[in-house]
């Protein structure tokens, strides 16, 4: 059905199958309203002019498309142009724009020069009709019948069976996609007396350099470490595995800021403490200090660390306190670690206990 | 509803269609039928009805985004280097020359600087990311205001929820390819997040990224999730709910001639193939636009990944936002138990809650008709106000998810508006749970106080501002029928029934199974119907315009031929009309 609507005579509601009866009668259709362009020749030439200057004023985009790729250089120029290149500002504009007037222009010319008259189609319940529905279960069964699935249980176990364990292969391959934990994440590289050195350029750290309320990033030594052939002793994975788990943060404080736990009373010197960096919550580096409270601040999820007081949680959605990392001095004066941290480091997991 | 065509112009009524020989087109189009048949499907589709409206178009948004993210993606894998391995930056970009960086980021970085129209690209890849979810979520939200979710659509909508949750997760692969020190820090956190799972936390997380955090495969598998795996699914997910689609039929408003047995609207061929190809045009041209003037996503500024650094001000993408909100505000809990531990704090808000909300929403549809019971096809869409308990429930959810992705801003916040972020984040640990509560009350009441105003308007006329003195020197506001079209549209909507479980015991008085379930359908019935205002019968109608009449006759003796207000109203032109009557 597909006939204009002022052919049609106004649908009348005779009992909808919804069962919705509106308490005012269907008016029908409303008649249809020409355009300007439908009744003035001249009005539909010139919505053709426009249409048409659309379309071509976008080839005039696309030449200068052209013009400025092979024109506009990029580079290290790129903040020559409202920040981030010429190239990409005149290229992404005129491509644009050669775009748009595209769709414009048809739009334009659907609007106002194609049909507008609206037409009518009926709808049909999605559900097919029952003989349909009998004809597929008639073929189902005597499809199943002929198969003999019903009658031979033992094909259609075993065959259920085996495709089901076929699931096997498919995830057992899976298993090389990584080794298995182990308790590599109770440990990292920190040694007993293994320097603690500055972050990016690697020199140790002397105590009498460090001011009271100083906060130094720092590694462990292994980080920066070569060898007799001067490769580094840490590479690649190794070395970002290294450093995500062993980062540090040392601070100086009054010592007599510090509540000192229980059993932790020689993991500072004179008022240096060292903590983890890496977020008990989901495993941020943390790096806002708030010098007045040693108050520590993640910037991911804010959970706020106090390093005066064993690194507990102050605020924020962490559950555990940051680890602390046993300090000394060697016999130049410089810092490093009695032992590895007694906890593992980073966000919890099941198996930590 | 004889219109004069005479004067038509030949672009709407030409000559009918004469056979003449085939020519070329006509001898490629028989060789094609000839192999394919599809000359039968084209004849009933090339002319298929799609109604006309503006909200129908926010899913186009989605569809045509997606096609520019799949052109716009092809032109960046000829360039990305999905890989960990290091080297020594040695591009155009002077900062970062000489800096040790993954392939990923090297790759990224060439593309932004040394490949002409990459940054281009890269930026329209990412805006049309943006508008694609954004574009999907605003389409949900309208097909779910106007309950064009009820049947037959149900599974549409599932399938246009997977393809939202599949969107998300496309975008999250996505950003987090360039391998930058923001990108790396989601990929850290989503570590934490997958080693909060109770017992396969760990392993899942050693096995997605070969080992222990970071390792060097993440990024080589997250490229194939992203540009093979997702896109994959959504292809084959968007061309099911586009047949659906045709299939269905699109749902319309209701209004004159409009009705559930019919569709009504333009032809595909030619005018909603134009509007829609054009449209695919101008989202093209808008997503390059935005790529070639509005920046998005700097890697360079951020520098490569290193797991001891971080930016502050760190957040996703924003359709990941409120995951990362409840993440920030949900208090520290941890259990330890049995030698295990359960990180709560993790677990709830970014494994849970996500899951949690995503199957609400695609239960939505079938939670309304098990409490309504409806079994019935439709095809007209209701208004929001129409439907207020179900209108209430998504500003709900929406009031949930506002407040929740502000959460996710709150060092934002708290920096822009010189602000506690303690006292934000408690602040919002009890706004998310009463915000939500507050907003439904108040949406359900206003839509039900608009439905009094249409009733009002139905049988009582609607408010000309014109205020008449009667004889005795009383004021009143003088009330006109609203034309025929209008109540129509007002009065074809569905009368709400609600449920009463009494009335499904069975002949013996006892009930029946599940007695429990249908005593909660029936409340749920109450809270969902019981207020609503129900379209006026025909005889209301009619006594409304009796009592209307008769006001009209009593004022007509007393006024004689003055004004009748019509000459106010703005629908009728006053010229030539005589505003005192003759005396």
């Amino acid at each position: 059905m597909s006939d204009a609507h002022d052919d049609m005579t106004p649908v009348k509601t005779e009992v909808p199958a919804t069962g919705n009866v509106p308490a005012i009668p269907d008016p029908g259709l409303p008649p249809h309203l020409w355009r300007p362009t439908d009744v003035d020749e001249g009005l539909a030439k010139r919505a053709e002019r426009q249409v048409a200057a659309m379309f071509m004023l976008s080839s005039v985009f696309v030449l200068l498309f052209m013009v400025s790729y092979f024109a506009l250089k990029v580079g290290d120029n790129h903040t020559t142009f409202a920040g981030f290149g010429a190239s990409t500002v005149a290229l992404g504009f005129t491509l644009g724009m050669a775009l748009l007037l595209i769709g414009v222009g048809i739009i334009q010319w659907a609007r106002k020069l194609m049909g507008d008259h609206e037409i009518v189609e009926m709808r049909h319940p999605a559900r097919s009709s029952d003989e349909d529905r009998e004809g597929t279960l008639e073929a189902l069964s005597l499809g199943l019948e002929e198969s003999g699935i019903g009658r031979r249980p033992l094909v259609r176990n075993s065959l259920l069976g085996a495709v089901g364990l076929l699931g096997l292969p498919a995830v057992v391959m899976l298993r090389d996609l990584g080794p298995l934990p182990g308790d590599k994440l109770y440990s990292t590289v920190w040694k007993p007396r293994m320097r603690v050195v500055r972050d990016v350029v690697g020199t140790p750290i002397n105590v009498a350099d460090i001011e009271i309320g100083d906060l130094v990033n720092a590694e462990p030594e292994i980080i920066f470490a070569v060898d007799e052939e001067g490769d580094h002793v840490l590479e690649g994975v190794e070395l970002q595995v290294a450093k995500s788990k062993a980062a540090v943060i040392l601070l100086r404080m009054d010592p007599s800021d510090i509540t000192v736990a229980k059993g932790r009373e020689n993991w500072s010197i004179d008022g240096i403490v060292c903590y983890s960096k890496i977020c008990t919550h989901v495993g941020c580096p943390i790096s806002l200090n708030e010098r007045k409270t040693h108050h520590l601040l993640c910037p991911c999820h804010q959970s706020t660390f106090d390093l005066a007081d064993s690194g507990k949680v102050v605020f924020g959605p962490a559950a555990r306190s940051l680890p602390q990392l046993p300090l000394m001095v060697d016999e130049e004066g410089f810092l490093m670690a009695q032992s590895d941290f007694t906890e593992p480091v980073g966000p919890s997991f099941w198996e930590r206990g | 509803m004889s219109v004069d065509t005479s004067k038509v112009a030949d672009s709407n009524a030409g000559e009918p269609a004469t056979p003449k020989k085939p020519g070329k087109a006509g001898a490629v189009a028989n060789w094609a039928d000839e192999r394919l048949g599809l000359a039968g499907l084209a004849k009933k589709n090339l002319r298929k009805v799609f109604p006309d409206h503006w909200s129908f178009m926010l899913g186009e948004i989605a569809l045509w985004s997606f096609v520019v993210l799949l052109l716009s993606g092809v032109f960046l894998t000829l360039w990305y280097t999905p890989s960990m391995g290091e080297v020594e930056y040695q591009g155009s970009y002077n900062p970062l020359r000489g800096v040790a960086m993954s392939e990923a980021y090297a790759s990224s970085l060439k593309l932004s600087f040394d490949v002409r129209g990459g940054l281009l690209m890269r930026q329209m890849h990412h805006w049309a990311a943006l508008i694609f979810i954004a574009s999907m979520m605003i389409h949900l939200l309208r097909v779910y205001f106007t309950g064009a979710f009820r049947k037959p659509r149900e599974l549409n909508w599932v399938i246009g929820c997977l393809l939202l949750l599949l969107g998300t997760l496309e975008g999250f692969t996505g950003y987090s390819l360039p391998d930058d020190l923001l990108s790396g820090t989601g990929i850290r956190a989503a570590d934490g997040f997958m080693k909060s799972m109770p017992v396969v936390g760990t392993y899942m997380s050693f096995f997605l990224f070969g080992g222990e955090f970071p390792g060097e495969s993440i990024i080589p598998r997250l490229y194939t999730v992203h540009v093979l795996l997702i896109p994959g699914i959504l292809l084959a997910l968007i061309a099911a709910h586009m047949l659906l689609l045709v299939y269905h039929k699109h749902t319309q408003w209701p209004g004159p001639g409009r009705t559930e047995e019919n569709v009504v609207g333009f032809p595909m061929l030619p005018v909603y193939a134009a509007k829609a190809g054009g449209f695919f045009f101008i989202v093209f041209g808008v997503s390059s636009i935005m790529g070639g003037l509005l920046s998005i996503n700097p890697i360079w500024k951020f520098g490569p990944y290193d797991p001891t650094k971080v930016t502050a001000g760190s957040q996703p993408d924003w359709y990941m936002g409120w995951p990362d909100g409840a993440l920030r505000i949900m208090p520290g809990w941890e259990s330890h138990f049995l030698g295990v531990t359960l990180s709560w704090n993790v677990f709830l808000p970014i494994i849970v809650l996500p899951g949690l909300m995503f199957t609400i929403l695609l239960l939505l549809p079938f939670i309304e008709s098990w409490i309504s019971g409806d079994k019935r096809d439709h095809h007209l869409l209701e208004r929001p106000r129409n439907a207020p308990t179900r209108t209430a429930v998504m500003v709900a959810l929406m009031t949930f998810y506002g407040l929740m992705w502000a959460a996710g801003g709150n060092d934002i916040i708290a920096i822009k508006l010189h602000l506690s972020i303690n006292q934000i984040t408690y602040f919002m640990r009890g706004a998310v749970f009463i915000g939500p509560v507050i907003a439904f009350m108040i949406t359900r009441r206003w839509c039900i106080s608009l439905q009094r105003h249409d009733e009002d308007k139905l049988l009582h006329g609607y408010e000309t501002g014109i205020i008449m003195r009667s004889a005795e020197g009383g004021y009143s506001e003088r009330h006109l029928p609203i034309s025929e079209t209008s109540a129509y549209t007002l009065t074809a909507r569905e009368r709400n029934e609600v449920y009463s479980p009494n009335a499904a015991t069975d002949s013996n008085g006892l009930d029946e199974k599940g007695g429990r379930l249908d005593g909660l359908r029936g409340r749920l019935s109450t809270l969902m119907y019981a207020d609503n205002v129900q379209p006026p019968t025909a005889a209301e109608v009619e006594a409304a315009h009796h009592h209307a009449d008769d006001a009209h006759e009593l004022q007509a003796s007393l006024e004689g031929h003055a004004a009748d207000g019509h000459q106010f109203d703005g629908h009728h032109s006053v010229d030539g009309e005589n505003l005192r009557g003759d005396h």
